[in-house]
């Protein structure tokens, strides 16, 4: 696999200071995911905003990983909500304009 | 510039230890951290706030120094001048918000007032830091967003070129990555968000991606039905009316509505809704039969 579109693990930790079985706890709760190339760890981009609200969640506001697994879940869940909201306001929009 | 009552913000009392402070800060810091409360400008706020009064509070220096000048904040220069050698600013708590959603900008002028200037520091050392987000609005119009089309934005200076994908919504939000603040000690830079608001100027009334409009229907079409040429967003097309349609029946023209967003080449529906007009200013001949045919009809009845 070609490895220059992702990001070695390593050069993460490093970059975040922060600890390896952090990442790999949340690898093992699927909250990222990890690929392996020639015994080296990499994570792919699109993930990095993920990643460092995770890692800003744990370090700054002390959340374990259980914790983090549940607001993931509850923030997807806002996200749709917010969605639904602003297509509803459009909708309401054509009844009651301005 | 008003005072600031940091205790009364993170919800202390003026003896409060600094293991009470840490733990005040904590507990507001999960209840408002921008994290948790995505897309919420009162949390984003209020976090600011409570960031600000624990820099403040969790530091002895900057704490004494609150303390004796807070209320009275314009003598703080001459609690300086007297010989106070301030220590480089170090931060106490171990970690602090992102550059992304705690910016140096986002410090009140109270606290710039008295403690000259944003905290520095990071979160480890000399950690590197994602730069700040940008947040823009752009104005379009209905017909703006029919097609996908470029546009040159000036962001902060900077002009970034844009494809704008036919079928954006009204509110919806679009990510540039790499467009937003410069990153701190060599960390990346932010994200540009960029929400669309599309105002609707035409007659056509959009929900998603199917557009509503009415449409006049004179009264002899209507009775005995006839070809009528209807407005659709992009153009004019024909159209045959059953006779006998009714004031208020509605009709579908498939694929004739909105772009669906990110599909090229797939359409939503156009909805008619048929206003039936009523003749006026009749002729003494158009009267004349009007009335017959109302007898005509009485009497069939």
């Amino acid at each position: 696999m070609r490895t220059e579109h992702l990001i070695p693990v390593e050069n993460l930790c490093s970059q975040y200071n922060i600890e390896f079985s952090f990442i790999d706890s949340l690898h093992e709760f699927g909250l990222v995911q990890l690929t392996k190339v020639e015994e080296s760890r990499y994570i792919f981009p699109e993930q990095i905003l993920e990643l460092e609200r995770m890692i800003r969640l744990h370090y700054e506001l002390d959340i374990n990983i259980e914790g983090i697994d549940a607001i993931s879940h509850l923030l997807q869940r806002v996200d749709q909500l917010q969605d639904e909201l602003r297509i509803l306001k459009n909708r309401l929009n054509r009844y009651e304009p301005g | 510039m008003d005072y600031i009552d940091y205790y009364k913000i993170l919800e202390l009392d003026k003896g409060a230890s600094i293991a009470d402070v840490k733990k005040a800060y904590r507990r507001l810091a999960r209840k408002y951290h921008p994290d948790l409360n995505p897309n919420d400008k009162t949390a984003k706020g209020k976090f600011q706030q409570i960031n600000e009064a624990n820099e403040v509070l969790s530091d002895p220096e900057k704490r004494k120094k609150y303390d004796k000048y807070g209320q009275d904040w314009k003598h703080a220069e001459e609690f300086e001048r007297a010989g106070e050698q301030r220590a480089p600013y170090q931060r106490s708590q171990g970690r602090q918000s992102r550059a992304e959603d705690f910016s140096e900008n986002d410090f009140s002028d109270f606290f710039e007032s008295m403690f000259g200037g944003a905290p520095g520091g990071s979160r480890r050392g000399q950690s590197k830091f994602r730069g700040q987000d940008f947040n823009a609005e752009l104005q379009l119009t209905l017909a703006d967003v029919f097609k996908t089309h470029k546009r040159t934005l000036t962001v902060n200076g900077r002009n970034i070129r844009l494809t704008i994908p036919a079928g954006v919504e009204n509110g919806q939000t679009i990510k540039i990555s790499g467009h937003g603040g410069a990153g701190v000690n060599g960390g990346p830079n932010g994200d540009l968000y960029i929400t669309f608001s599309v105002e609707n100027h035409s007659k056509f009334k959009r929900e998603g991606d199917n557009l509503h409009t009415h449409v006049d229907l004179d009264i002899y079409t209507a009775v005995l039905g006839g070809e009528i040429t209807v407005d659709t967003f992009d153009g004019m097309v024909k159209l045959q009316v059953k006779p006998e349609t009714q004031n208020g029946t509605k009709v579908k023209l498939r694929g004739k509505g909105f772009p669906v967003y990110k599909k090229e080449g797939e359409f939503g529906d156009l909805y008619l809704i048929y206003k039936i007009l009523v003749p006026v200013n009749l002729s003494a001949k158009e009267k004349e039969l009007f009335r017959e045919l109302s007898k005509n009809h009485k009497h069939e009845n």
